[in-house]
């Protein structure tokens, strides 16, 4: 227990630091949708219509951006060897590493998305429900490209590897959070469906994300 | 307590790199595996770590804890060093201390085994190479493994510090322990066994 508290402080700790990424995606949020509204125009209603998409988009793209330092800088200066020599399940220690992750580069987009719905015109009563959306869907976005990660580990610059490999799998939770989201600000359709299924979809990543990372990683050191 | 490779067999991206290799390793012992570059030395300590797979034969450990593999019974330093440069000397330390599952570390104890207490509370970042080396050879001084995988140890190290590495490594043999070393030259081990790699 203490191996895995200690492992989440460091990775938070090294993110937060000078040459860390910790703000770099919510940096890069910020100007996804800062520069949308200079590029649609000043028409009101269609912002506040496409508000919800925007803001699910540059959160995935922001969570991507970070993600593939998040086994190479072990893997470089050989801390990953040692990680999987060490008596924690590789299992935990990749679930650790990706809370730790979520808490630098996922919380903050959804921290200072309700700021930024203020520049798309979405309604004050849906920034709620639309922070909600991100809460429990950015966590899938992390697990999903901690597979990723860790598949491409090995290679140098395998980030474009890394986007090829985990953006078809966050199709679903784009949708799924996009629609809860347009469900809270517009209707017809309930918030509730659409908001379950982005749990389940976050759960079930939750789960099976740091098993297929720890097999990826076995297979791929060698 | 004893080690034992039998029959082993490594292959790296298609090309073996040495076959039918035997050896046997006791408590108290220690290893110097040597031999040309590219023979396979820090294969074979790689091997033993568990970070890589022999393509055939297998390795065993008889007398340790029962309950842990032979790769969380070691203590593997290579040629990385498996330092943050954003994290001071103590920050780095400690983390692997309670990473490797150290109940109460005394880090300053274990950094003066290597002569960096003065520098704890520098970053990592401006570490000389040989001072890079001195911080991962002070894990093996702060928590207790039996087993030391060293992968040329005293290389970028000054005389001084090759004098206290070989003194760690002589009070870990005393206490039972073993070591494992891959190098090119004496490492300070009157007594080690050499295992020589690539031997015609």
């Amino acid at each position: 227990m203490n191996a895995l508290l200690a492992l989440l402080i460091r990775d938070i700790r090294l993110s937060v630091r000078i040459g860390g990424g910790a703000l770099m995606g919510a940096l890069f949020f910020l100007i996804v949708v800062v520069m949308v509204p200079f590029a649609v125009g000043p028409d009101l209603k269609l912002l506040a219509q496409i508000g919800p998409a925007i803001l699910w988009l540059g959160a995935l793209l922001a969570s991507l951006l970070a993600l593939d330092r998040l086994f190479a800088m072990d893997h470089d200066d050989g801390s990953l060897d040692l990680i999987m020599m060490g008596r924690m399940p590789l299992e935990l220690a990749v679930a650790a590493k990706a809370v730790a992750h979520w808490i630098t580069t996922g919380l903050p987009l959804v921290v200072i998305s309700p700021v930024l719905a203020l520049l798309l015109n979405v309604d004050l009563r849906a920034m709620g429900p639309l922070a909600l959306t991100l809460l429990a869907g950015t966590p899938a976005l992390t697990f999903i490209g901690l597979v990723g990660a860790a598949l491409s580990v090995t290679l140098r610059r395998g980030g474009l590897l890394l986007a090829v490999l985990v953006l078809p799998l966050t199709i679903p939770v784009l949708i799924f959070g996009v629609a809860a989201a347009n469900a809270a600000i517009a209707g017809p359709t309930p918030f509730g469906p659409a908001f379950t299924i982005l749990c389940a979809l976050s759960l079930a990543s939750l789960v099976l994300g740091p098993f297929a990372a720890a097999a990826a990683l076995r297979n791929g050191l060698e | 307590m004893h080690l034992k490779g039998d029959n082993l067999a490594c292959v790296r991206g298609g090309r073996e790199v040495f076959a039918g290799l035997d050896f046997g390793l006791s408590g108290g012992e220690a290893l110097l595996i040597t031999g040309r570059n590219g023979a396979g030395k820090s294969s074979l300590l790689r091997l033993i770590a568990g970070l890589l797979r022999p393509s055939a034969g297998g390795l065993s450990l008889s007398g340790g804890d029962a309950d842990a593999t032979l790769a969380e019974q070691a203590h593997y330093v290579g040629h990385q060093d498996a330092i943050k440069p954003a994290l001071s000397v103590d920050e780095n330390l400690l983390f692997w201390a309670e990473f490797l599952g150290v109940g109460q570390i005394d880090v300053t104890a274990a950094l003066a085994a290597v002569d960096l207490d003065r520098l704890a509370d520098l970053p990592a970042a401006y570490l000389s190479a040989g001072q890079r080396r001195r911080l991962s050879i002070a894990r093996l001084a702060a928590a207790p493994r039996p087993i030391w995988l060293l992968d040329e140890p005293t290389s970028a190290l000054d005389a001084p510090s090759q004098a206290r590495l070989a003194g760690l490594m002589r009070e870990h043999l005393a206490g039972g322990g073993m070591i494992v070393a891959a190098a090119h030259g004496p490492i300070g081990l009157e007594r080690a066994r050499e295992l020589k790699l690539g031997a015609p």
